[in-house]
């Protein structure tokens, strides 16, 4: 019994000396391009969500005085080979981007996070059967899987689109997640808490959630990146929304017809596309290099 | 050693298991009556007849996946209604194109990413490693369909290079240096993508390995800084390397699809996207099992390649 005690206080001893060593006042400043990133992003969403309030033209409108024509003051990114304004289609092209991105990885990580939290934690069989599963799913090349049953699953929606990538995804989040959560379940607060007789539930919501939460959200702005390249190459492919709902991945799809008249089809498209990419893959870095503290310790 | 491969071998099989029922099972997506969708234009009572033969369309779901997993191994993928040519020949037919953009590309990459990776990793945190670090980053937001539409854009058509444009393919046979400039564009774009992931994943490897105690004791030895690079960290370093270029196999099939679809050149990818708005269906079938077969398979094969380099691994 003694010695119980005082394995408790020792543990309790690491948990404050953890809790010291694993805050330390802010790591490495995020920087301000990490804020222009936030802003961009936050200016697209906004963009994405208010497109038909804000003053942008209709995207499906067709001016046959314009054509093929480059940037003016009327269309400020010029118009496509059927007279419709490039800038309008841009901005309701990134709800597309935007609703596929966030849809499938809210499923991805719906399903995914909490089997990895708690194969991880509770480990045993449980963690074995569903980690196997998992890795013979991993194996199976997603993109192909993902082709082949939009192919089949006819008539496409975005809805289908997004079922099909999130279920896609789940083996990768779990994977990642169970990972993560594997490395804090063995710390000593975690073992501390279980002795002083937490609940698991109480364990899993307040000692691992918050300690995986920066890898998670790290993790999930760059599989919004990776879904949201995927759905602009499907787009591109002609296997996402049909036309004429504008999307990125398929005004550049429809650019290449006219690539030698009309340059400004594909440019502003893959602009606003990269960008995006950009900003998700630069603030989930910064984040992942912010919040690790072994990267610190090394 | 020969416990790891075995258990390998069963994952495999049952990997491979897993994905001939998905693909066998593709068929009961299709929304109402399969024979008359996969028939489409071809729909007459004697190709209706050798339809249900071919895929016991009339049995329950257990005899008709007996019936299609036998015939694929006999390597009867079944005959296209659409265009009446058998799914295996024109697979035979398209998949040497796939394979030679991958190599080309993959030799690119490994070319470009190994010596800039050891640059960078000699002086992190350097003006070249920087600049390095900064470029790589930004091409990995720049997705291969967007990549292959602005080289198409400035290369073939602002500055008129010839035999590299789109529908310029030429198959090896017929004239090689023409079939190679006709690939540089999909080669290159495919390599960037793979170029960004090798780079990184060696040099931060690199970095790890030049900091083991193994290393200071070649550099007391007096052992050249070249020496040392090549002959002492790269081997350790590269075991991430091989793992990257395994799991990286499937992303670059995707992008092969891309530049495929739109120089027209008539590879798998261009087959597949093809057929699906064909509506050809078993063709579609027939190359998603042979792609995804295909990838498990390199993958495996990569695993065996990371044993060989570093034995540590099978024995964990």
């Amino acid at each position: 019994m003694s010695e119980f005690i005082r394995e408790t206080e020792l543990s309790q001893e690491a948990l404050l000396e953890a809790s010291m060593v694993e805050r330390p006042e802010k790591n490495e400043p995020l920087g301000p391009l990490f804020w222009i990133c936030v802003g961009w992003l936050a200016l697209n969403i906004i963009g994405a969500i208010f497109a038909n309030v804000l003053p942008v033209q209709s995207p499906l409108n067709q001016d046959y005085n314009f054509v093929n024509s480059a940037p003016s003051l009327h269309h400020i990114f010029g118009t496509d080979d059927l007279g419709r304004d490039i800038f309008a289609r841009v901005v309701y092209g990134s709800r597309v981007s935007i609703a596929v991105g966030v849809g499938a990885m809210v499923i991805g990580f719906g399903i995914g996070a909490p089997l990895g939290m708690l194969a991880a934690y509770r480990r045993g069989r449980f963690d074995t059967f569903v980690t196997t599963v998992m890795y013979v799913l991993l194996a199976f090349p997603a993109i192909i899987a993902v082709i082949a049953v939009l192919s089949f699953w006819t008539p496409r929606s975005m809805f289908k689109i997004i079922l099909v990538i999130g279920f896609a995804s789940v083996p990768l989040v779990y994977r990642v997640i169970r990972t993560a959560t594997l490395a804090i379940a063995t710390k000593d607060y975690v073992i501390a808490a279980k002795v002083q007789g937490a609940t698991d539930r109480r364990i899993l919501m307040k000692e691992l959630l918050p300690n995986i939460a920066p890898i998670g959200i790290s993790f999930l702005l760059i599989g919004i990146a990776t879904v949201v390249t995927l759905e602009g190459a499907l787009a591109f492919l002609g296997l996402s929304v049909n036309p004429p709902t504008p999307s990125w991945g398929n005004m550049i799809n429809e650019s290449r017809t006219v690539l030698a008249e009309n340059p400004w089809l594909v440019l502003f498209p893959s602009l606003a596309l990269c960008l995006f990419l950009l900003c998700l893959n630069f603030i989930g870095d910064r984040m992942r290099s912010h919040y690790d503290v072994t990267e610190v310790k090394l | 050693m020969l416990k790891y491969v075995i258990r390998r071998l069963v994952m495999l099989i049952g990997i491979i298991f897993v994905i001939s029922v998905g693909s066998f099972y593709l068929i009961h997506l299709l929304p109402g009556d399969p024979a008359a969708v996969i028939l489409g234009t071809g729909d007459s009572p004697s190709n209706r007849l050798k339809l249900y033969k071919l895929l016991g369309l009339n049995k329950s779901i257990f005899d008709q996946y007996f019936i299609w997993i036998s015939n694929i191994v006999r390597g009867n993928l079944g005959i296209s209604f659409i265009s009446q040519t058998s799914v295996a020949s024109t697979i035979r037919a398209a998949l040497p194109i796939d394979l030679e953009i991958m190599g080309l590309s993959q030799i690119l990459a490994f070319a470009l990413a190994i010596p800039l990776a050891m640059r960078s990793a000699r002086k992190p945190d350097g003006l070249i490693d920087r600049l390095l670090g900064a470029t790589s980053f930004t091409l990995l937001s720049i997705p291969p369909f967007i990549i292959i539409v602005l080289l198409v854009l400035f290369v073939s058509i602002k500055l008129g290079v010839p035999n590299i444009g789109v529908a310029s393919y030429v198959s090896f046979g017929t004239n090689w240096i023409v079939n190679l400039e006709s690939l540089a564009l999909p080669a290159f774009t495919l390599a960037i993508g793979s170029f960004v992931v090798y780079y990184r994943v060696l040099r931060s490897d690199m970095i790890a390995t030049l900091q083991e105690e193994f290393i200071t004791m070649a550099r007391s030895k007096g052992i050249s800084q070249r020496r040392i690079m090549w002959r002492h960290a790269f081997r350790p370093s590269s075991v991430a390397l091989l793992g990257a270029a395994g799991v990286n196999i499937g992303g670059l099939l995707a992008g092969g699809f891309v530049v495929q679809y739109l120089l027209a050149i008539p590879g798998l990818g261009y087959t597949l996207i093809a057929a699906i708005n064909d509506s050809d269906y078993l063709l579609v079938q027939g190359i998603v099992l042979v792609v995804s077969v295909g990838v498990v398979l390199i993958n495996f094969f990569f695993d065996f390649t990371i044993n060989i380099v570093d034995p540590r691994i099978s024995r964990e």
